[in-house]
């Protein structure tokens, strides 16, 4: 169900329609727009954003760590139209358990990189993605370093 | 993955296919040292004869742990840090980050503050594409250019220097305004580089545009369909090129770039030469740009009027207790940001930089990401080069106009 403050949001209001159970929550600050989208839902809610809403780039999907509260992870894309000259950032919240979230490299390619950016550095798995390895980070490194419980000197410190 | 949940090593196939040609196939290493590769890319290139089969590109070479390290910094001390990730344009870098930080903040910036980071931003330009020009010349084979354009980065190199006093990692632009104030004299100075410099831009364009070795090098190279760049999260004039008007200056203005007058340079070729022509134009713009801040700098102080975030003069701050009582705060403990996130793009030379700062109300980032514009780019070299020959990878990646430090973070 659309929070009412969101109403006057077009996009926000195409999602909800599109699919009533996807936006758990959002909000608008700073001029730019937050939906909270529901996780199970990312990869279909981009296809209809690509699609339908004419937000043909993804400009980036990074993370955000919560720890230690849960859900821990958030995971963070950011949309632009270049039609509609306008940016739109979704989010998910993932549990810090095998934290896992479909891939949206079917809807756009160009997440591809930052998506095994997000798996280096956070550990969060990508489902159905094409090629999820280590892109930063050597391939046998241990940990992922931008978790807040990794230490900021490293693991030897 | 394996058993204790770290991905097991995973090394590139390497195929020994019969080819159409009845030949075998080659895995070419291509870096991380060459020096086409500007900074550490490793290329793994799977050749037919001298046709390229398919392209892997490897990168961290560089990666420096700079996003995590901003979460231990304040957020004036991380200024500092946002110069060395792209290290050609280091301006752009401090400019990004502090509007950021600043809308965060709800910071009203003095005139003179935004445009002198629009003077400086666009010198900025200028310089990174002195360098891009020079050393994308150099590696298609024609070295003058590169000694012309170093020549010319000197003297932006030196007007940095003076309002600085450093020539690379400036770290000018702080948040709130700028980090000292604007030097005696940079007026002429600056009067004197720009009114010299597009007589500079038509000598590159004497060596390059209708040379035909260049000609021969550049048009029909690399290209890549816009469909596919926008696919593939590609920015800035490698779009410009291929005919789409997209430039944050315009389409979402910043520090006041809706006061002045510009043009966006587009092409339509969507080649190698269409970027080197996109480029040239871009720096003509940008001294016309450069010209106008210069002229109508308006009057006034250099930083924001908000005691809990900039630092006081040092003269209020050895007379007036309040203003030493400030100084004392936000130099041990730096200052609150409130809770909150913003993703604030501005267009780098490379194109879209886009800062995602999350604030939990304490005195350190909670999260900054970087959405570097040479990052997304580099996706798209797979693309780019498949069916094409090793000599115009050379010049393909070099229309990409990457830094690596940018790439890598």
């Amino acid at each position: 169900m659309l929070p009412d403050h969101l109403k006057e949001h077009a996009a926000a209001v195409a999602v909800d329609a599109f699919d009533a159970d996807a936006v758990k929550a959002g909000k608008f600050a700073h001029g730019e727009l937050t939906l909270e989208i529901a996780p199970a839902k990312i990869a279909s809610v981009c296809g209809f954003l690509k699609y339908d809403q004419k937000f043909v780039r993804v400009s980036t999907v990074t993370a955000v760590d919560r720890y230690p509260a849960e859900p821990r992870f958030e995971l963070v894309y950011h949309l632009h139209s270049i039609e509609r000259n306008e940016r739109l950032r979704l989010k998910c919240r993932l549990p810090g358990a095998d934290a896992a979230i479909d891939s949206v490299t079917g809807v756009w390619r160009g997440a591809n990189w930052y998506e095994r950016e997000v798996f280096d550095l956070f550990g969060v798995r990508f489902l159905n993605h094409p090629d999820l390895r280590r892109i930063l980070m050597p391939d046998d490194w241990e940990g992922h370093p931008l978790r807040k419980d990794y230490p900021i000197m490293g693991p030897r410190a | 993955m394996s058993e204790s949940g770290v991905p097991e090593l995973v090394l590139p196939e390497v195929e020994e296919e019969q080819s159409s040609s009845g030949g075998r196939r080659m895995v070419l290493n291509m870096g991380p040292q060459h020096p086409s590769t500007h900074g550490v890319l490793r290329l793994l290139l799977e050749l037919d004869g001298e046709t390229i089969v398919s392209c892997r590109p490897d990168i961290g070479f560089l990666h420096t742990g700079i996003e995590k390290e901003f979460e231990v910094k304040n957020y004036q001390q991380a200024v500092t840090l946002t110069d060395r990730v792209d290290y050609l344009a280091p301006l752009s870098m401090n400019l990004g980050y502090c509007l950021a930080v600043e809308k965060l903040l709800q910071l009203e910036i003095p005139p003179q503050a935004q445009w002198m980071r629009v003077m400086l931003t666009e010198l900025t330009r200028l310089n990174s594409h002195l360098v891009w020009l020079g050393t994308h010349a150099l590696d298609i084979g024609a070295m003058t250019v590169f000694l012309y354009c170093f020549r010319e980065r000197e003297e932006i190199l030196k007007i940095f220097e003076q309002f600085s006093g450093q020539r690379m990692m400036t770290s000018y632009f702080r948040i709130g305004g700028l980090a000292l104030e604007p030097p005696r004299g940079w007026h002429e100075r600056i009067k004197t580089f720009i009114d010299i410099f597009p007589s500079r831009i038509d000598e590159y364009e004497n060596l390059l545009t209708t040379n035909r070795i260049w000609m021969g090098r550049t048009k029909g190279v690399g290209v890549i369909s816009l469909e596919d760049m926008l696919d593939l999260a590609v920015t800035g004039p490698m779009l410009r090129a291929a005919g789409l008007k997209i430039d944050a200056r315009k389409d979402a203005p910043y520090s006041s770039y809706e006061k002045f007058d510009f043009e966006i340079p587009t092409r339509t070729e969507n080649d190698v030469y269409a970027r080197y022509l996109v480029r040239l134009e871009e720096m003509r713009q940008s001294v016309r740009i450069v010209r106008q801040a210069m002229d109508g700098m308006p009057a006034g102080p250099w930083k924001a009027d908000a005691p809990h975030v900039v630092l006081p003069d040092r003269e209020k701050m050895k007379t007036q207790m309040e203003a030493l009582i400030y100084h004392f705060k936000i130099v041990t403990e730096g200052f609150r940001v409130p809770e909150g996130e913003v993703y604030q793009v501005i267009e780098s030379p490379r194109g879209e930089l886009g800062y995602y700062v999350v604030s939990d109300g304490t005195t350190n980032p909670y999260r900054v990401h970087m959405r570097t514009p040479s990052f997304g780019n580099l996706q798209a070299v797979p693309r780019m080069v498949q069916g094409a020959l090793i000599a115009d990878v050379i010049a393909a990646i070099g229309s990409m106009d990457f830094v690596l430090g940018d790439t890598d973070r």
